[in-house]
């Protein structure tokens, strides 16, 4: 590893250290609502890193994320409302519950170029609430599942809870699951993009065709791609359920993968740092639309769209162009001085 | 004053340079040609002229700066160009096809013109609604090279209508170029990799390598020259 | 049999509100090999301003062609302004404009009209007219005929008008279209012009039958993208074909499959964009090749 390269990684790591340390204090200057709407920052946080793992890195463009979140969340959400599984172990059956969806779909998915990807992934999030209602028998139909005050739900969603000698609300309680799972995941996903699993999704990305004649397995790991990025929605969209308290057909519609797809643009497809941006921008985008442009409903989608038209015309690289620009010199003034 | 002045003309395509100051005129009335090899910049000079690709220099049309404008424009100026592999309109018929060479005419496409084509090119008459793809290679350089006339042009850019034809079709439609020339005074921008028609057909030439000139002269010269002879006429 | 028969008109109605969307994302894809995902919510959008001419007083058919008017203007003004900046980028980034797009407009028309649903007046009255002794409405026969005397009018225009054969070269080959002085760039944004115009007649066909909301044409864009796979997107002809017969299909399924009914109507045209996708990638009617690698 050249000096300049362990340069980078000890700053990477040593921001990651900071974030974490932010996080860790932070609600203490929070109000308990701001809690769970940071809690939220995290779900999608998550579901970002999954998205720029498929679309970022391998170029598989996907339009309907929301509906891999919707089979986390529900798969939470029978396990624990019908059912009454102890909520936490939902959370990594959900990913992987999600993640075989993935894998399922990354097969016929092989078969789709970009265009035509997006335009299945776009069919099968449009689609879902349909089916959602139809199986009701599974998933409560239209009334969807109702999580509040189950047994074996952490906090039943009003109560303190006890963790490690602390007493949280359930808001901080919420908090601190999403986060913690949020820098777990991170940090897995930084290690995977970082090694050779990295280097063959973005040689994917960048030529299918010079990548099968380097006799990379393509059909592997775009498969592999999909049920990775298909287990972070899953997990997400669990972590969503359990926030939310219920789910049903409707808290999962297409406008969510939408707006997973530009927080993914917002943030940088093809890199992690600017994921929280993303997730920032997501979740506070409406709340400044109504403050600052208007109170009307559907004000914060015309700003949402505006927004990624802008970024994609203008910032192709997202907010991690922006934050590489600032950062390289930076990084190379360090390596000068070391 | 000449029809068509290149004066130290530059053209890239991306960060490559392919022609590193080009001079070259075009007498109204005359056939001039371009030679070279392959990857010389014979086809980017014809580029140039039409604007298909980034260029600087002075190019002058009949004393008018073509300066940045684009194909559309200098189509419009009076400037056909035959490119390279014939560039028909494959799922257009025939007529289709002639009638787009008759584009930038106000109105209705003029049938004189349309009449002329069928004179010069007889076998059109019979496959008007012919899907130009499935035409075979010399009727396809016909039918480009009639879709050009019908644009009623000043001067004609003519891009390798050799290439890939059996010596018979090459032979008819350089006499149907040399018919018009001596006719009609259509004046003539010759790119061929094939010298020999070449310099039958035209009164002058320029010799390119590596985007420059390196040679010129009329036709008679350039034939008995020892370097021409030795790299384009294979004696 | 009677039930079978009113099925099939009705399926053609929907139909032919599926046909002239499909239509307009074939005329889009056909000039720039980008799905406009953003057309159902231009129907959608110009289908309000339809209604709020109506509210004003306006006589039905003099909003209906007013409509399709600024409907023409604003899809020229969208590719100039919008899409015109990232012509030449990857077909991806294209899309994701689109969704942009798509969004924007669909906040807008919550912003503007609110998102209750309204009543949309037909062209046609409602009324059943008798045929062999079999009832069907007459609106059914209206849409069926806008909407395949749309199609026919556009194919006139393009077969043989001297701009539908500039927009039709421009199209299949922008190089020696510029060559022969069609200014290419111009004929792009026809393009969208036409593709909004027969996206407002969808939308306003429609609307009497779903009520007008700002999410009206989500499902019917669905359904559109269905047909125009089907059909082949380079295809007009499939476009209008497939459209056609995912409506009859659809219609005759969702009544004779009492599973799948009127809910799973959607996840069918899923299914058929799978199937289609996977086993004839270019659709019934169409010619081009998609890679594989």
């Amino acid at each position: 590893m050249t000096r300049q390269r362990s340069t980078v990684l000890g700053v990477e790591l040593a921001l990651f250290a900071a974030a974490v340390g932010v996080l860790a204090i932070l609600p203490h200057w929070l109000s308990d609502f701001r809690a769970s709407e940071v809690a939220y920052v995290g779900v999608y946080f998550i579901a970002i890193i999954g998205l720029n793992i498929l679309t970022g890195y391998t170029g598989q463009i996907s339009l309907g994320h929301g509906a891999f979140m919707a089979i986390g969340g529900y798969t939470t959400a029978i396990l624990v409302g019908h059912h009454s599984m102890r909520d936490l172990w939902t959370i990594p059956l959900a990913g992987l519950v999600a993640g075989a969806a993935g894998l399922l779909f990354g097969v016929p998915a092989l078969r789709l170029s970009g265009l035509y990807l997006a335009l299945a992934t776009f069919a099968i999030a449009v689609s879902l609430p349909a089916v959602l209602k139809k199986f009701d028998h599974f998933t409560g139909g239209t009334q969807g599942i109702q999580l509040f005050g189950r047994p074996n739900y952490t906090g039943k969603g009003y109560q303190n809870v006890h963790v490690l000698g602390q007493t949280l609300t359930f808001n901080n309680w919420l908090y601190y699951l999403t986060w913690t799972i949020a820098a777990v995941l991170f940090l897995v996903a930084w290690a995977l993009l970082g090694g050779r699993a990295g280097r063959t999704f973005r040689a994917i990305r960048d030529s299918e065709i010079a990548a099968t004649s380097s006799g990379v397995n393509l059909p592997m790991y775009k498969t592999l791609a999909f049920g990775i990025s298909a287990f972070y929605a899953g997990v997400a969209g669990s972590l969503f359920a359990l926030a939310t308290t219920f789910v049903n057909p409707d808290t999962f519609p297409i406008v969510l993968s939408l707006y997973l797809l530009i927080g993914a643009v917002v943030s940088g497809l093809g890199s992690l740092w600017g994921i929280a941006l993303g997730a920032l921008f997501i979740q506070y985008l409406p709340f400044l639309s109504s403050k600052y442009i208007s109170k009307a409903p559907g004000a914060p989608s015309v700003a949402y769209g505006v927004i990624l038209v802008l970024v994609v015309v203008l910032l192709p690289l997202g907010a991690a162009g922006l934050l590489k620009r600032i950062g390289v010199p930076l990084t190379n003034r360090l390596f000068k001085r070391s | 004053m000449p029809l068509l002045q290149l004066a130290d003309v530059e053209a890239r395509y991306g960060a490559t340079r392919a022609l590193h100051g080009i001079s070259l005129t075009v007498g109204e009335g005359e056939i001039v040609a371009v030679l070279g090899a392959n990857g010389a910049g014979k086809t980017t000079t014809l580029r140039a002229v039409s604007g298909t690709v980034r260029r600087s220099g002075e190019i002058t049309l009949a004393g008018r700066k073509l300066g940045r404008r684009g194909p559309e424009v200098v189509a419009r100026m009076g400037i056909a160009h035959v490119p390279e592999g014939r560039g028909t309109f494959a799922g257009l018929t025939v007529r289709e096809n002639l009638k787009l060479g008759a584009y930038t005419h106000r109105g209705r496409t003029p049938k004189v013109d349309y009449d002329r084509m069928l004179e010069l090119f007889p076998w059109m008459a019979r496959r008007e609604g012919q899907q130009a793809g499935t035409l075979s290679g010399g009727e396809q350089q016909m039918l480009a090279l009639a879709r050009a006339l019908m644009q009623r042009p000043r001067l004609l850019l003519l891009d390798e209508p050799s290439l890939g034809l059996a010596p018979t079709i090459v032979a008819e439609i350089f006499r149907i170029v040399r018919a018009l020339n001596e006719e009609d005074g259509l004046s003539v921008l010759l790119v061929e990799q094939n010298a020999v028609i070449a310099l039958e057909t035209a009164a002058r030439a320029y010799v390119l390598e590596v985007g420059r000139v390196v040679l010129t002269g009329t036709s008679d010269d350039l034939r008995r020259d020892e370097s021409v002879r030795r790299s384009y006429l294979g004696y | 049999m009677a039930q079978f028969l009113q099925q099939v008109v009705s399926g053609l109605a929907t139909g032919g509100v599926y046909a002239s969307l499909a239509l307009a994302l074939v005329l889009i894809y056909r000039s720039t090999r980008v799905i406009n995902f953003a057309q159902g919510e231009m129907g959608m959008f110009t289908t309000f301003i339809a209604l709020w001419l109506i509210d004003a007083g306006w006589p039905y058919w003099g909003a209906f062609f007013a409509t399709l008017g600024m409907a023409f203007v604003g899809g020229v003004l969208l590719e100039r302004v919008v899409i015109r900046p990232v012509e030449r980028a990857p077909v991806v980034t294209v899309v994701i404009v689109t969704i942009g797009l798509l969004i924007a407009l669909n906040g807008a028309a919550f912003w503007i009209w609110g998102g209750e649903t309204r009543s949309f007046p037909s062209a046609f009255s409602t009324r059943a007219i008798h045929v062999g002794g079999v009832a069907f409405s007459i609106q059914d026969f209206g849409v069926i005929g806008v909407s395949l005397g749309a199609v026919l009018l556009l194919y006139l225009f393009f077969r043989f008008t001297k701009l539908g054969l500039a927009l039709r070269a421009a199209a299949l080959n922008p190089e020696a279209s510029r060559l022969v002085g069609v200014r290419v760039s111009w004929m792009l944004a026809l393009g969208w012009g036409f593709a909004a115009v027969l996206g407002a007649l969808s939308g306003m066909m429609v609307a009497p039958l779903v009520f007008l909301d700002p999410n009206m044409m989500r499902a019917v864009l669905l359904y559109a993208l269905s047909a125009a796979i089907l059909g082949g997107l380079d295809s007009p002809l499939g476009a209008v074909v497939g459209g056609l017969s995912l409506g009859v299909g659809l219609n005759l399924v969702s009544t004779y499959v009492g599973f799948v009914g009127d809910e799973l109507k959607l996840p069918v045209a899923f299914v058929v964009i799978l199937a289609v996708l996977l086993v004839r990638p270019v659709g019934l009617f169409g010619r081009t090749t998609v890679r594989r690698v």
